[in-house]
């Protein structure tokens, strides 16, 4: 399962976009290999969220290319890109309050192509919420759900896709340090299980110990690539963490 | 099934054959003031099962309305009366199509707006027809349609709403609905084609505002673009179906049966101030009762203990 083939998942290569004057993404050139987990660090503002929602269709690109699993996906629309197989997390962490933890499950289910059968998408909601620690919890409301146990919903909403690609955007912030072994422990095993995955983090801890490689990112441009462990002694990255902005 | 929705399936066809012969008990005047019950029970409740979900608030019933009413007034003589019917569905369906397509994308204030500017566009569009063209602003109906067959011809359309708003929630695209409503953003994310699902509602929805126009064109025997494409009809559906509310699908005929009794009594008994009434009794209901009787009644009795039962399919 895990037996790393070279192809990668997502390629990514001049991609940008601007606001305005302001070129969030700049000729960015990244690619996660199947089965790897990949960082995106970099300071605050400095595109890593952008770069996300230019992946998986919320924003078009101005330039550049995206392909995944061999097909391009630049400027389709994000539901096509959702029926391809990649799914994400959202930094300000989006559950549907109005409906029952199942429910939200059962929104990432409901529209496979082709349509999953009503007893395979009642036994995933179980399965899901098992998964990511919400075992009968499916008939509650979601409004009711404490902040970790959002994330763990909205990742079980992102995991039911039956995805090949995963993009987390600061999953794991604001987690206490309990709960941040949890949730590296769970994007762990989600790894083990052959999901690639793209990883935005401030999190030191979770990348040192998740990330196969990095890409770090400042006011748009890569200034960095590689192993974890030589991105965060390059002195690049660390004037660019400590000289634009005191982080977290 | 359940007992009790055997039961309640057994009230309900009771109830639909009581209304069914109500036309031979009642005088003209009851029988006056059903049809406006049914009329705007029909409108209120299409409209919400567009908006309700969506959220998107349409100012645009009065354009489809109108149409369905104008497909009467110029096709009543010439075709058989369920082909004329047939036609506007299909006139009422590919304007929504268009409309919708070209809107939807839009965000919910330029929505309101479009819409409402659209009902006047077609309107104009009319008037500049008529004048221009047929060198007559009015037209009359001339097709043999008794108040009864109005009658039961609203009825069979408020059940066809209700069947279909039912089997709609239900469904696939029921459920994609009301994930839009919570929110666009993972909508889109969990594979589903936004832009699609509102259309077909938009549409349907419209195909029923569509055919009450057609349907009530005969109560006129003598109809004009003021009559037909009157803006007051699209903030009159928006009040009940928000008076009810709009996120049930039986929530806008809460709304509309007193609200249509209280619109009548107003406009006999104040007709010079109906309109302002109407505005007021609008800012009371967004005031006090943001999500309607209905959301009001669904908080009370949440309050008490909840019987232990397997939650039901919601609608
Ligand atoms: N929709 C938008 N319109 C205008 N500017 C935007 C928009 N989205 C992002 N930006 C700007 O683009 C830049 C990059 O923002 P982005 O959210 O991608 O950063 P980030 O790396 O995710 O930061 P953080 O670590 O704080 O989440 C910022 O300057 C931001 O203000
Ligand atoms: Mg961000």
């Amino acid at each position: 399962m895990t037996a790393a083939s070279p192809a990668p998942v997502l390629e990514v290569s001049g991609l940008t976009r601007a606001f305005g004057g302001l070129v969030a993404v700049n000729a960015i050139d990244l690619a996660v290999q199947t089965g790897q987990i990949v960082g995106l660090l970099g300071p605050n503002g400095s595109g890593k969220t952008t770069a996300l929602n230019l992946m998986s269709g919320v924003l078009r690109p101005d330039s550049g290319s995206i392909r995944f699993a061999g097909q391009a996906i630049e400027g389709l629309p994000a539901h096509r890109i959702a029926r391809l197989g990649l799914a994400r997390t959202f930094q300000l962490v989006r559950v549907l309050n109005g409906m029952s933890c199942a429910e939200n499950v059962k929104a990432g289910l409901a529209f496979h192509r082709p349509p999953l059968s009503r007893g395979e998408i009642d036994e995933s909601v179980d399965r899901l919420l098992r998964r990511v620690g919400l075992a009968n919890r499916g008939g509650l409301p979601a409004s009711g759900l404490t902040y970790i146990d959002c994330k763990r919903l909205e990742l079980a909403r992102a995991l039911a896709l039956k995805p090949r690609l995963l993009l987390l955007d600061e999953w794991l912030a604001g987690l206490n340090p309990s709960e941040l072994l949890i949730g590296i422990e769970l994007i762990r095993s989600l790894k083990d299980e052959g999901l690639s995955i793209l990883l935005v983090e401030h999190v030191m801890d979770a990348i040192r110990s998740l990330c196969d490689r990095c890409v770090v990112m400042n006011s748009g441009r890569r200034i960095a690539e590689g192993r974890p462990d030589e991105v965060l002694a390059d002195p690049a990255v660390i004037e660019a963490y400590l000289g634009v902005s005191t982080d977290a | 099934m359940s007992p009790t929705q055997i039961a309640a399936l057994a009230a309900g066809g009771a109830g639909l054959v009581v209304l069914a012969l109500l036309p031979f008990y009642i005088d003209a005047y009851y029988l006056s003031l059903s049809i406006s019950l049914l009329q705007f029970t029909v409108l209120a409740t299409a409209w919400g099962l567009f908006s309700g979900p969506t959220r998107y608030v349409s100012l645009a019933t009065t354009a489809f309305f109108g149409v369905g009413a104008y497909t009467v007034a110029v096709l009543g003589e010439l075709l058989a009366w369920p082909l004329v019917l047939l036609i506007a569905t299909a006139i009422g369906a590919l304007m929504a199509l268009i409309v919708g397509i070209s809107t939807l994308r839009l965000s919910g204030l330029h929505f309101v707006i479009f819409t409402f500017g659209l009902a006047e566009l077609v309107r104009q569009l009319v008037i500049w027809y008529e004048v221009n063209k047929t060198r007559v602003l009015g037209r009359y109906v001339f097709v043999d349609i008794t108040q009864s067959d109005i009658y039961w011809q609203l009825l069979a359309l408020a059940v066809a709403v209700f069947v279909i708003g039912w089997l709609i929630a239900r469904s696939r695209l029921g459920f994609a609905l009301r994930i839009i409503g919570e929110d666009e953003t993972v909508a889109k994310h969990c594979g589903i084609n936004v832009t699609l699902a509102k259309v077909t509602l938009f549409t349907i929805s419209a195909v029923f505002i569509t055919l009450v126009g057609a349907i009530m064109a005969p109560r006129w025997t003598y109809i004009e673009p003021s009559i037909a494409f009157n803006p007051t009809i699209s903030f009159q559906v928006v009040i009940m179906a928000l008076l009810g509310g709009a996120h049930r699908l039986w929530g806008p005929a809460v709304g509309s049966i007193p609200l249509t009794l209280l619109f009548e009594f107003l406009s006999t008994r104040f007709p010079a101030t109906s309109t302002l009434i109407i505005g007021i009794v609008f800012l009371l209901i967004v005031y006090a009762l943001p999500s309607g009787v209905v959301g009001l009644w669904e908080r009370v009795s949440r309050r008490k203990p909840e019987p232990p039962v397997a939650p039901q399919v919601q609608a």
